[in-house]
């Protein structure tokens, strides 16, 4: 559990970062939305004391952050960084020990808990471990950049951009890897980004933020169904916002009863994804299908009732 | 590669005769003399020469290092940042006044003989030091020292885990360039009866004899070469290790 | 920095008298030299140095290191003339250490102020040539004439500009002919990569040769040429006189200009490169109107690095017989006397000084409008 109230940060007297109050909940992945200069950074370096806030209170577990020295606190928060932030002098093996060193774990111990993460992130340890960082591809160092981050097993991990320098194909797969560890590992994650698609991926809350203040703090439904201001519905792009809608529900939870000619369509696939379909192959209904039975239709008067300004 | 590599091994052997037996090479030098002087210096030995030539090197170079390095790492710490545009400044300055000047200057202070050679080459081999070391220590990636505090290293773990493994490359080349010049500048030491390889050219542009000035820049002009090439060498070594190949 | 200034104006000797040049100097503090106007002075200094240690506008503390340093300055001349006896020849004073660490720490103050200002490079040429003048202002007034070194100038003032003409002729004309031989030198390194490694590790080595060395070892050669080939005698080459030196500092100079040209031109963005090429442009109009102007400032900087460079080693020519500033230094290094060794360095130090910030703001006018911090 982070909270976060009234949390300010000035420089030269101009608020980077203005009286922010949120909370993330336990196993939650919060994202962090603005455009450059909203103060996103500012406020999730705040939160691991990598800038010391003006005024207002962090509390991660109940306990303030301000009850020990900065560096204590930042072996228990994980923190990955765009550009993963390797130490170029360091192999991989090194590199993701860098806490639990610090932490004086003992070296057996520490080299289990490599081994461990490097399978966890689909590298063979045999062939990563002694790898210098300059021999690994993009995507590859981004995820040491994450093993690192969570190798001392932080409850919380800090994010800001991670996946900023890497290419679409690579993001997406990056992305659901993310997804997949966190559900696992139960951590609770707060994440900056610049872009709105990640947030709506990722996040189970996301948090508008532009010029130091959260515009809208909600689960995503509620920030595409019902934008708490201009600068919401403008991040969100309006042209898109009807996608955005449809891609929020499942094939499942707009199934209706009746016949559907062709091909089914899985009730986990998104609405965005039946719709195409039904586009693509001039269809006016799907069979959707659920453990191999089909359990009834969706129709394209369906997805466009879904898809409209509510 | 090859055809340089035996070269230098060629250059060394060479090196390592002449300063241990000079005598041998007496044939060689005697065509450069005139009236039946003598072809090889012998007042004094090459081999005591040559490594009182080579510890007055070292002496200076490893008390500038440290001196330097330990400024530099002042300068970039946050309490010492205020400094940073002075100790640029000086550096930037010192490094346009004459290593000769610097040796006559300190004369005066000083007296003759070794004291101030070695205070001139001290002075003058901090500012290359100096500079790559600051180059080192504040060219490194803002990724790289965000993600040393971020993972909760105190400042002392970062200089010594982090920043001085990832600017040792550079601080190395500070040192190489500082010893090459102190090689050369040590020979001018002479002038103020320094015991260096100084002493044989001196002898010989004193008494017109080529031979000598020629076997005395000859010594130190392959020492540098062989300094400057081994330094080259633990720099790629180094660069390699650092991840930087 | 205000406690170095301190130790050197209370506990060390501001100036240093001696009878004669033989005699070891009699230590004395400045109130000692002056008197009452020494014990103001001394009061005056310490304001001074008192002010640095409280934060003040930049303006102000440069304003104060620029006038304590022009008290010093004076004092140390009047100093001089009171200690020296009307009509005495024999009787030198010098300036005592502890002037040198006060000006030191003054100095240091200034330029930190003058650096946290981040001036531009125009300003900064300005304020070297006020300074400059300031200088001149002093020596033509007489007030440092009784100043050992300046009574070694008078005693030898003729010898003096013929060598510091000497001097500069070694120093400019040796960068000259590098600038003319180094840069189409560069050039065809950049071309032509399989020549790069020869020409540059040739270059390389003749760096290593210690400086009185080659000085030395050319003196053979040039003597040969000069005996041998019809018309080189004419142009002045021989074994002695400045022929080798010049030679020697030309084969130093020609590795900075040739490195940074192809530095230079290495780093010219390729695109910018492969546009002029796609438009058409030939060789030769690529290398004059993309490739030199925009390698023009690294090139420059190498002309700043060889020209220093050279104001410093051009000392050693003295060594040899080849003439220039350095031909008072050695002569002082021999006779044990400090002032002459001074009267060779000092200027040599202040015009590699000046022609190191002269071709520093130009390297950073040539760069355009980049920062100027810092």
């Amino acid at each position: 559990m982070i909270e976060i109230e009234n949390l300010s940060k000035h420089y030269d007297g101009r608020a980077v970062v203005d009286d922010v109050t949120l909370a993330v909940a336990d196993g939650e992945i919060a994202a962090i939305v603005g455009t450059s200069g909203s103060g996103k950074t500012t406020l999730l370096r705040m939160i691991n004391r990598l800038v010391e806030p003006t005024s207002g209170t962090v509390r991660i577990d109940g306990r303030d952050i301000l009850d020990q020295p900065p560096y204590q606190l930042r072996r228990q928060i994980g923190y990955a960084i765009q550009g993963h932030g390797l130490f170029p002098h360091h192999d991989v093996a090194r590199n993701i020990a860098t806490v639990p060193r610090l932490l004086g774990w003992d070296k057996a111990k520490i080299a289990a808990r490599v081994d461990e993460l490097l399978t966890l992130f689909q590298l063979e340890p045999e062939a990563y471990r002694h790898r210098m960082p300059h021999e690994l591809s993009g995507g590859q160092k981004q995820r040491v950049g994450v093993a690192r981050a969570l190798a001392a097993g932080p409850a919380v991990l800090l994010m800001d951009e991670p996946f900023g320098a890497l290419d679409p194909i690579i993001r997406a797969k990056a992305q659901e890897d993310l997804l997949d560890i966190q559900r696992r590992l139960g951590t609770t994650i707060v994440l900056v980004t610049h872009d709105m698609d990640e947030a709506i991926k990722l996040g189970n809350k996301i948090a508008v933020m532009s010029d130091g203040k959260v515009r809208q703090y909600a689960a995503p439904e509620e920030i595409i169904a019902a934008p708490a201001d201009d600068f919401v519905l403008a991040m969100l792009g309006s042209g898109d916002r009807a996608f955005r809608l449809l891609s929020l529900k499942t094939a499942g939870q707009a199934v209706g009863p009746g016949p559907a000619d062709g091909k089914p369509i899985t009730a986990a696939a998104s609405l965005r994804e039946a719709y195409a379909e039904m586009l693509w192959s001039r269809r006016e209904a799907l069979p959707v299908e659920r453990d191999g039975a089909i359990v009834g239709r969706v129709t394209r008067a369906a997805c466009e009732a879904e898809a409209t300004r509510p | 590669m090859k055809i340089s590599t035996i070269i230098r091994v060629l250059v060394l052997v060479l090196l390592a005769t002449f300063i241990v037996m000079p005598q041998v090479f007496s044939p060689v030098f005697a065509p450069l003399t005139r009236f039946n002087a003598p072809a090889i210096y012998t007042q004094t030995s090459i081999l005591s020469l040559t490594l009182s030539h080579l510890a007055i090197v070292a002496v200076a170079t490893a008390l500038a290092t440290v001196i330097a390095v330990g400024f530099a790492i002042l300068v970039t710490r946050p309490f010492g940042e205020e400094f940073l545009p002075l100790s640029r400044a000086v550096a930037n300055i010192g490094q346009t006044f004459p290593p000769v000047a610097v040796l006559a200057l300190a004369v005066p202070m000083l007296g003759f003989g070794t004291g101030p050679t070695l205070v001139a080459l001290f002075l003058y081999g901090l500012l290359p030091i100096f500079e790559n070391a600051l180059t080192g220590l504040t060219g490194i990636s803002p990724s790289v020292r965000e993600a040393a505090r971020g993972t909760g290293m105190t400042g002392w773990q970062r200089l010594i885990g982090v920043e001085l493994p990832l600017a040792f490359p550079v601080i190395l080349a500070g040192i190489r360039l500082s010893v090459v010049i102190s090689l050369s500048t040590a020979t001018i030491g002479s002038t103020v009866a320094a015991r260096t390889l100084g002493e044989v050219i001196i002898a010989g542009l004193l008494s017109g004899n080529t031979a000598f000035v020629l076997q005395g820049g000859l010594i130190v002009g392959a020492l540098a070469v062989l300094i400057y090439d081994g330094f080259v060498a633990l720099e790629k070594l180094a660069a390699r290790r650092m991840g930087r190949a | 920095m205000a406690l170095i200034g301190l130790v050197g104006l209370v506990v060390l000797p501001f100036v240093l008298f001696r009878a004669n040049r033989i005699v070891q100097g009699e230590p004395l503090r400045a109130w000692e030299a002056l008197g009452d106007s020494g014990i103001a002075l001394v009061a005056v200094l310490g304001i001074a140095l008192a002010s640095l240690v409280i934060r003040t506008r930049l303006s102000v503390r440069l304003a104060i290191c620029g006038g304590a340093l022009l008290g010093l300055s004076i004092f140390v001349g009047l100093a001089a003339s009171a200690l020296i006896p009307e009509g005495d020849n024999f009787a030198r004073v010098s300036a005592g250490s502890g002037f040198w660490l006060m000006a030191f720490a003054f100095a240091l103050a200034g330029a930190d102020a003058l650096a946290r200002l981040g001036l531009r490079p125009l300003a900064r040429i300005g304020v070297l040539a006020s300074v400059l003048a300031g200088l001149a202002g002093i020596l033509m007034s007489g007030l440092w004439d009784d100043i050992d070194v300046l009574r070694e100038y008078q005693s030898r003032a003729g010898a003096f500009w013929r060598e510091l003409q000497v001097h500069l002729f070694l120093a400019f004309g040796a960068v000259g002919a590098a600038i003319a031989i180094g840069v189409p030198l560069g050039i065809v390194c950049y071309r032509i990569p399989r020549v790069r490694a020869g020409i540059l590790g040739t270059l390389n080595v003749v760096q290593t040769v210690p400086s009185i060395a080659l000085f030395g070892l050319l003196i053979a050669p040039m003597a040969w040429i000069g005996a041998n080939i019809p018309g080189a005698a004419a142009l002045g080459i021989a074994g002695i006189g400045y022929a080798p030196a010049f030679v020697a500092l030309f084969a130093y100079s020609l590795l900075p200009m040739v490195s940074n040209t192809v530095v230079g031109l290495d780093g010219v963005p390729r695109d910018a490169n492969e546009a002029a090429r796609g438009m058409g442009m030939t060789n030769g109009q690529r290398l004059t109107q993309i490739l030199l102007p925009l390698a023009f400032p690294v090139i420059l900087t190498g002309i700043r690095i060889v020209l220093v460079q050279n104001i410093g080693l051009a000392v050693i020519a003295g060594l040899i017989g080849g003439g220039g500033l350095g031909t008072f230094v050695f002569q002082g290094i021999t006779q044990t006397a400090m002032p002459l060794v001074l009267l060779g360095a000092i200027p040599a130090v202040v015009m590699a000084f000046a022609a190191a910030i002269i071709l520093d703001a130009g390297v950073e006018l040539s760069q355009g409008r980049k920062s100027t911090s810092r």
